[in-house]
């Protein structure tokens, strides 16, 4: 019996078409566009002016206090401009354009290709090589890696846990970084636990990547600690507190983090790119990105350096498809349709999904037939029905009494809902009003 | 059997003169004097309980009516200054004159002037779109079509109009309670002063944004110029952030500006046919 979350989850197709293809190297665009914000937490503050040349990896933005993040150049060039950028949303965020020439990296980066084993920073070196090179979770949610291996003090981390689940539909960046990375990928988890002080570390993956957890179990017989645990198929099992209950069996309390436990838990991209960054000394300036869709004739895993164009990857992946009703940054789950082609890749870009036109529509949502089918596939135990009511009238006292901001917005329940009821439209809304009423309470 | 009703019968009666005894002394303990007066004014008051006064209902607002030392800053928008003067006359009081007014949407973002660049097929409902992303099209500041005012006006005074998928107010039918500019996430619907025959002059644009950018995402954006605050004589019009805005009291519908918009943002409405005065001096030249 595989080990899996309790209580919800569904089970989507998987359509996992780029499974077995190699992750290619995108070439680098004529210009790229770098958001300043790709994190959690306050905007870096850009240090480039216009007219000013960058290398490849200088650092062209510094993070503002400790939950912030720095961001470096994808490409060498002339800062054309720094002005503003839509992003997924539609909404503006300043950014900085830059026009590529050639492609000249800074000297700093080791580019040689032999895997460094030896780890020689001591553990408040890597928290600060990871603030300085721009870690940020790159599972999407993109949270600041250095915060996560600094333990409070009075608090204790005895696990580290390593998410290579990848349970979205779709998506195979994790999967094939695995595959092929794999070595570098336990070596960053080495370094994960050396910065976090704990012993042994646990690596989850699904059992339909049978090839990745047969590599890394070959390959984790060298390293002390860490071990590789298939789980069963389910969605969201990628979420942290899910992702911890199925691993150790231990739940995390509604409103605490995943350390209030012993744990902490990262992405195989971010092991990656921290093993990158501390015997590379290369910071984040680029990173995996499946583009996929049915409608593809050539969807591929591709090294995209951050700021490309998602125009790019899909002219990449054989050209936008005629029928196409809708593009999604992110998994189909939970990711952003975009409303714009020039909408730059950053750090939390995992994924391209280009849907057709059939498969994109929404059907008509018709009245709620009391199934409670959304409660029982609601991963956190929620009642999807009821929040999205309270949502709907504006009763968002009573929303914040149900526990409306501990969704973290896994679609299950609109999923799942046989009258297609915007469930997640509405709980999303209400979520962003009770936060935002709570702000404003504190302030006063 | 008979001794079982007639016992019930009597313990049944005791219970209840204990009871209504009780009562009787709590009720005058507790007795809560409340101003006659109330009931009156909110027999006056139209019952919409509709929120347009700034109180929850109108038994409330008929409390605040009666409390009030001065009626200045009451004002019950649905009923008008008639029951305003007739409340006022209950409590022998004089009523202020406040002027009526209108809601009006300052966008004109129809599908010709402002380019549709994406579809939106998530729930019905201006509040989700505007925190999801930007809108059908490119401008961040304008209608959003999914008609929350609509459902919001409790007069039937609002209605979408589908072939320009913008809401149409009618003037005859809004009482200005101010549901609607609550309920519009973007703070797009004004309360105007009511002008004689319902003239309206106004800037029907929200964008902030610089000339170039709003121009682009509408056709008919205020790309804040300034040509307009120039011609104005009369000073009613400022411009802030990018954007101009008619002052309704101090304007004289002169519709100087009018003509002078590049853009067509400032909107004449229920103004009589202009006389053709360009083509007569062009005839007189020739």
């Amino acid at each position: 019996m595989l080990k899996t979350f309790p209580s919800g989850g569904i089970h989507p197709p998987e359509n996992k078409l780029t499974s077995n293809i190699p992750i290619g190297y995108l070439p680098v665009p004529g210009n790229v566009v770098i958001p300043v914000s790709q994190h959690i937490g306050a905007p870096a503050t850009v240090i480039v002016n216009k007219g000013d040349y960058v290398k490849t990896g200088q650092l062209i933005a510094t993070g503002n206090g400790f939950v912030s993040s720095n961001t470096h150049s994808s490409v060498s060039g002339k800062v054309s401009k720094i002005d503003t950028i839509f992003d997924t949303t539609g909404y503006k965020q300043p950014a900085v354009f830059i026009d590529v020439e050639g492609d000249e990296w800074i000297g700093t980066i080791d580019r040689s290709s032999n895997i460094a084993r030896e780890i020689t920073l001591s553990p408040d070196e890597i928290k600060k090589r990871c603030f300085e090179s721009g870690i940020v979770g790159l599972g999407g949610a993109t949270f600041p890696s250095h915060v996560k291996l600094s333990v409070p003090e009075g608090k204790k981390c005895d696990i580290l846990i390593i998410n290579g689940v990848e349970c979205e539909p779709f998506l195979t960046s994790d999967h094939r970084l695995m595959l092929e990375k794999g070595e570098e990928i336990l070596i960053g988890i080495s370094i994960l636990m050396k910065a976090l002080k704990v012993g042994r570390a646990k690596i989850g993956i699904e059992n339909n990547k049978p090839d990745a957890i047969d590599h890394l179990t070959k390959l984790a017989a060298g390293f002390e600690g860490i071990t590789i645990h298939p789980l069963k198929l389910k969605y969201p099992q990628g979420a942290e507190k899910q992702l911890i209950k199925a691993l150790i069996n231990r739940e995390v309390p509604s409103g605490h983090l995943p350390l209030d436990v012993g744990a902490v838990v990262h992405n195989v991209g971010t092991a990656y790119a921290v093993y990158e960054a501390v015997q590379k000394n290369k910071p984040l300036f680029e990173r995996v990105v499946t583009v996929t869709g049915k409608s593809l004739s050539k969807p591929c895993n591709y090294v995209v350096r951050i700021g490309t164009p998602i125009g790019r990857l899909i002219e990449a992946a054989g050209g936008m498809p005629g029928d196409t009703g809708k593009i999604v940054s992110g998994g189909p789950m939970m990711g952003k349709a975009v409303s714009n082609l020039d909408v730059p890749v950053v750090k939390g870009t995992s994924g391209i999904v280009v849907f057709s036109e059939n498969e994109s529509e929404r059907k008509e949502p018709g009245p709620c037939i009391r199934c409670s089918k959304c409660i029982g596939v609601c991963p956190l135990n929620l009642q999807p029905f009821l929040l999205m009511k309270l949502a709907e009238l504006g009763m968002f006292e009573r929303a914040e009494k149900e526990k409306i901001t501990d969704c973290m917005e896994c679609g299950c329940c609109s999923y799942t809902c046989p009258a297609n009821r915007p469930l997640l439209d509405y709980i999303r809304l209400g979520k962003a009003t009770v936060i935002k009423l709570a702000r404003q309470r504190n302030l006063k | 059997m008979s001794s079982i009703i007639l016992i019930t019968i009597i313990s049944l009666s005791l219970i209840a003169l204990i009871s209504a005894v009780i009562l009787y002394f709590v009720a005058q303990k507790f007795k809560i004097v409340e101003d006659p007066r109330i009931d009156e004014v909110q027999a006056i008051l139209p019952a919409a309980n509709c929120g347009g006064c700034g109180f929850a209902g109108c038994r409330n607002m008929a409390e605040a009516i009666v409390k009030a030392t001065t009626l200045e800053g009451l004002y019950c928008p649905v009923g008008g200054a008639k029951v305003m003067n007739s409340a006022a006359k209950i409590l022998g009081r004089e009523a202020p004159v406040t002027d009526p007014r209108v809601a009006v949407l300052l966008c004109n973002g129809t599908p010709e002037n402002r380019p549709r660049t994406s579809r939106y097929n998530g729930a019905s409902d201006c509040r989700i779109s505007n925190n999801l992303y930007i809108g059908e099209s490119d401008c961040s500041y304008g209608c959003l079509g999914n008609g929350d005012c609509v459902r919001a006006c409790a007069f039937d005074a609002i209605h979408m109009d589908p072939t320009t998928n913008l809401p149409v107010i009618i003037d005859d039918k809004c009482v200005y309670c101010g549901a609607c500019v609550k309920a519009c996430p973007r703070n797009i619907i004004e309360l105007r002063k009511k002008a004689k025959k319902d003239k309206k002059i106004y800037v029907a644009c929200s964008n902030c944004d610089k000339g170039g950018p709003a121009r682009k995402a509408c056709n008919a954006a205020c790309i804040g110029c300034g040509k307009c605050f120039k011609v104005c004589e009369f000073g009613a019009i400022t411009i802030e952030k990018n954007l101009a805005y008619i002052d309704a009291i101090k304007c004289t519908f002169c519709r100087k500006c009018v003509e002078e918009c590049p853009t067509g943002a400032i909107r004449e409405l229920n103004f009589p046919p202009r006389k053709p005065k360009v083509e007569v001096q062009n005839e007189a030249v020739n």
